[in-house]
């Protein structure tokens, strides 16, 4: 038996919690159950990144597996990862320990118990990319619920309570049917393990409403228009670390899902409802792009702005093409990183000044130099420059799109535009212009360990901008695989 | 007489339940031994029950009124430990209304007598004479605190809707005597005529019957007025313990003389399944008292126990006992919460009463919280895998409607769930509670929620437990 990798990864932060639960912190700035949590993400970061070096790249096949029984009979505990899930791991594991660090100056009380949800949710999204079971990866993708519900309920902004309710409802209603898929799946097929039904493959007869019932809880995930309106109520209340958690990951999970599930599981449903996509990823992009233009909080506009992100995440996944897919998930790996640092962003200026509203703002680019430059990166990765990650994903994706379908191309092209202009806008009314609020003229630029997260968010953005490359080489047999056995069970219908 | 060694669980409990009567008589202010006694008496009995009969494969005494298997042996031990916790948590809360006296643990181990034999009843007649015992005890128990209006209403109200379901249950025990010329299960599924529609009407109103005990709707009128009334600690007697020998009558009557008539009572399951889930949720919406609350909650539980009933599979009723054993476990930690609320000598019961209750008492609240996110069925939690297996049972059958409306059901119940969880934790602290509880309600406590919280990393030993249950 090899060393249990996977397992280690998704136990590891819940090990963390639970020693957190029994850590005190005597001295008044708690800064030893910072520590343990902060050192308890780290080596979960380490560790995957270590599997990323063990990782084959030259195989589709699922690596790492771990087979266990777990319920006799019926389910059994199976995890592993392949090129597609590998990167969210790791986007996960970089991300979270950014997130801790973050903490510093937004949540004051209860702190003990906001790491501990902040490390439950994490053993969870891990759980969600590793499952190789559809009752495993249920469990993992509701379980997230729970943490998330009580980080904007107990530290969120004023209407907490109202977004906390609306995350989860919304977010529930959408799974039980997805519960009621895997139940059936697990009756016509026998077996909840993926690999076996990749192999199996399920009747063409089933797989429409199959289909539809998987979409219903990853459309709500995504978020896609029209159900898209409990994430920018979530992401307006919740506390920084919340935000860029729900944004940089939680949201993955569905577009994960679309590529794992949707395509892998049902691909005669998918290429009949890929118009429906194509409609509803179109309508996102330019519909949410314009919402986001005209907003005068800042953390809904980027919270459009991500609907609008996803939109394109939707698209490149069922144009069914390699650079489409390779697409969506380089753009949802740089979304992870690009609307984290931005949210992250927010949260300086909000720390000091207490406001969202982009009117408080103006000018403050000679206040606070370095702040401006680091902002002034993030936003143009999020409105897809030449040499950021963000421009690579859209890139990749609006050329596969055009390979397909002119028209939707052509749309979603037209939502590029418009990307660029609320974000440029949003940067120019913030950091630009004149200097009015005199209140400004006190902020502080970036302290040591804000400088530090969105430098570190800054590297890979850039880094990956220029060289896509390692991501490409890890997910590239992966996609191929899944585009030859999607092409051979639909032509073979 | 051939294996009387099998009810001697019966014998037993109702030779101590004489036994402890006359010591009461003749033994002043034995409050306290009495109470003690009875609590070992339900032990001894879970454990001669165990010892027993739980490896008995089928048997029956008494010209076959009386079946002894795996799932009365079952039934029966969670009953006792079930009774033997709550008669082991009640006693301050008894002592605080100065009601801490010789009747209610008697009372309580009559009714467990009338629940034991109850489940193992294999005839009409049997099985309406441990109903009236377990009934005529309740009645007594709601009306406990006698001093206290509220209290008296509902046992009133207890005695005379149940009066009125008992009537109803008999007259259908008659029409199923006019029509096979038996009450035994056994002679009856071999007698009856599948053509007779008089027997249809005989079903019916016992099922009437039977789902006013275990308050399904629409027979559920009764629930949140008594359960509100009775002192916390027979309400938490009344969700729990009535049920569990309720639903094995269900069962058994419905699977052993009828399942050919399966056509004909299976859409009645699913109406009162898909009413009481849909209901029990909606209704407990608007409600503002914690007891309140728990019984339009308990009434869509139920729901989901008597959707594992509709499916008429064997794997239906292992998941129901299944469903109604994790239910219990979680309705025990949610009312040991519920007695921890106690300020003064006076106990508070509005959910209000409950808010922010996160600062002053951080451990009793992250416990309600994973209590109540298990009621809603949320995963990892024990409530989760209990909703799981019912709906695979249901899926199972291809009874898709039923568990649509169950999942749909389930996201509204959340609503209510989550209103106590965000009292609890959003908004702002009230004073705190008394902290010195007895040890035993602590300790009930810890357990049931370290077993909901723990059941994910070992489910198959409770589906292990239950698999040998087989009735078709």
């Amino acid at each position: 038996m090899n060393f249990p990798i996977l397992s280690s990864l998704i136990l590891l932060p819940s090990i963390g919690a639970l020693f957190l639960f029994f850590t005190r912190s005597k001295s008044e700035n708690k800064i030893t159950v910072k520590y343990v949590a902060l050192f308890t993400t780290l080596v979960n970061f380490f560790l995957s990144i270590y599997l990323w070096f063990l990782f084959d790249q030259t195989t589709s096949a699922f690596q790492f597996v771990e087979d266990r029984i777990w319920i006799e009979g019926l389910i059994n505990y199976k995890v592993g990862v392949d090129g597609i899930s590998i990167l969210f791991i790791i986007l996960t594991t970089f991300i979270t320990p950014l997130c801790i660090i973050s903490v510093n100056n937004s949540v004051t009380e209860r702190l003990n118990e906001f790491l501990i949800a902040i490390l439950v949710m994490e053993t969870f999204m891990i759980g969600v990319f590793c499952s190789l079971d559809l009752v495993v990866f249920y469990l993992f993708f509701e379980a997230g619920l729970i943490p998330m519900f009580l980080i904007i309920g107990i530290w969120g902004g004023a209407r907490r309570v109202y977004s906390a309710f609306k995350f989860f409802l919304f977010t529930l209603l959408g799974s039980v049917l997805m519960l009621v898929a895997i139940i059936s799946i697990y009756w016509i097929t026998g077996t909840t393990d993926i690999v076996q039904l990749y192999e199996l493959g399920i009747d063409t007869k089933y797989q429409n409403l199959l289909w539809l019932a998987f979409f219903s809880s990853f459309a709500v995930k995504t978020p896609m228009w029209p159900v898209h309106t409990w994430l920018p109520d979530a992401h307006v209340e919740a506390p920084t670390a919340g935000s860029v958690l729900l944004a940089a990951i939680l949201l993955k999970m569905a577009g994960y899902g679309f590529i794992r599930f949707s395509l892998g599981l049902f691909p005669s449903a998918s290429e009949l409802f890929t118009p429906l996509i194509y409609a509803l990823s179109v309508i996102a992009i330019i519909f949410t792009s314009l919402i986001a233009l005209m907003q005068e909080d800042m953390k809904k506009l980027i919270a459009y702005s991500s609907v609008a992100h996803m939109g394109f995440v939707t698209l490149g996944i069922f144009t069914i093409q390699q650079q489409g897919i390779e697409g969506s998930i380089i753009q949802m790996i740089s979304h992870g990183l690009v609307s984290a640092a931005l949210f992250l962003c927010v949260g300086v200026v909000y720390d000091r000044m207490h406001s969202r509203l982009i009117n408080t703002y103006g000018g403050i680019v000679t206040i606070i130099p370095k702040y401006a430059v680091l902002f002034m990166v993030f936003t143009l990765a999020a409105l897809g420059l030449p040499g950021t990650s963000g421009f690579v994903g859209e890139f990749l994706i609006l050329m596969a799109a055009f390979k397909d379908n002119f028209l939707v191309a052509v749309l979603a092209s037209l939502g590029v535009i418009i990307g660029a202009a609320y974000m440029l806008w949003l940067y120019k009314r913030v950091i630009f212009g004149k200097l009015i609020n005199s209140e400004l003229k006190k902020m502080i630029d970036l302290n040591k360990s804000e400088t530090f997260t969105l430098t570190c968010l800054a590297i890979p953005t850039l880094y990956f901008g220029f060289y896509p490359e390692p991501l490409i080489n890890t997910i590239e047999v992966s996609i191929s695989d899944l585009i030859n056995t999607y092409n051979y069970s639909v032509a073979s219908k | 007489m051939n294996n009387i060694e099998l009810i001697f669980p019966e014998i037993f409990i109702s030779l101590s339940i004489m036994f402890l009567l006359i010591l009461g008589v003749f033994k002043k202010n034995s409050s306290k031994i009495i109470h003690n006694i009875s609590l070992l008496v339900l032990l001894i009995t879970a454990v001669i029950t165990f010892n027993e009969t739980i490896s008995i494969n089928r048997s029956t005494l008494f010209n076959k009124s009386i079946v002894v298997d795996y799932l009365s042996s079952f039934m029966k031990i969670i009953t006792l430990l079930a009774a033997f916790v709550v008669l082991l948590i009640s006693s301050n809360y008894l002592r605080t209304f100065k009601i801490f006296k010789i009747e209610y643990p008697i009372l309580i181990l009559s009714s467990v007598l009338g629940m034991m034999i109850m489940i193992s009843s294999n005839d009409l007649i049997v099985f309406y004479m441990g109903l009236e015992l377990q009934s005529l005890a309740l009645y007594v128990l709601a009306t406990f605190n006698r001093d206290q209006l509220k209290s008296s209403e509902a046992g009133l109200k207890y005695f005379v809707l149940s009066a009125l379901s008992s009537g109803l249950l008999l007259y259908g025990c008659s029409l199923i005597y006019g029509f096979t010329g038996s009450t035994n299960f056994n002679v009856i599924a071999t007698q009856f005529n599948t053509n007779e529609y008089a027997l249809t009407f005989g079903i019916v109103f016992i099922l009437v019957g039977l789902a006013f005990k275990i308050s399904a709707v629409p027979f559920h009128m009764w629930a949140p007025d008594v359960y509100e009334g009775s002192p916390t600690s027979v309400t938490l007697f009344f969700t729990m313990v009535p049920k569990i020998a309720a639903l094995t009558v269900f069962i058994r009557f419905l699977y052993v003389p009828f399942l050919n008539l399966i056509d004909q009572w299976q859409m009645i399951l699913v109406f009162l399944s898909i009413a009481s889930m849909l209901f029990g949720a909606i209704a407990a919406i608007g409600q503002k008292n914690l007891k309140r609350l728990i019984a339009y909650s308990s009434i869509s539980h139920i729901g989901y126990a008597l959707a594992g009933l509709a499916t008429g599979s064997n794997d239906g009723i292992q998941s129901s006992v299944i469903y109604i054993t994790i239910y219990i476990i979680m309705n025990l930690g949610f009312f040991s919460c519920l007695l921890m609320m106690k300020r003064n000598n006076i106990y508070y019961e509005q959910i209000d009463d409950l808010s922010g209750l996160s600062k002053n008492h951080p451990l009793l609240s992250i416990s309600l919280l994973i209590i109540l996110f298990s009621l809603a069925g949320i995963p990892p939690l024990a409530g989760f895998f209990a909703k799981f297996y019912i709906f695979k049972s249901v899926i199972e059958q291809s009874m898709y409607f039923l568990a649509i409306v169950g999942l749909l059901s389930t996201v509204v119940a959340a609503f209510y769930y989550l209103r106590i969880i965000k009292i609890m934790y959003f908004d702002k602290e009230k004073d705190s509670y008394d902290k010195d509880h007895s040890l035993w309600l602590k300790l009930s406590l810890t357990v049931s929620t370290v077993l909901i919280l723990m059941y994910f990393i070992f489910p198959s030993e409770l589906i292990d437990a239950v698999s040998k249950i087989n009735i078709i």
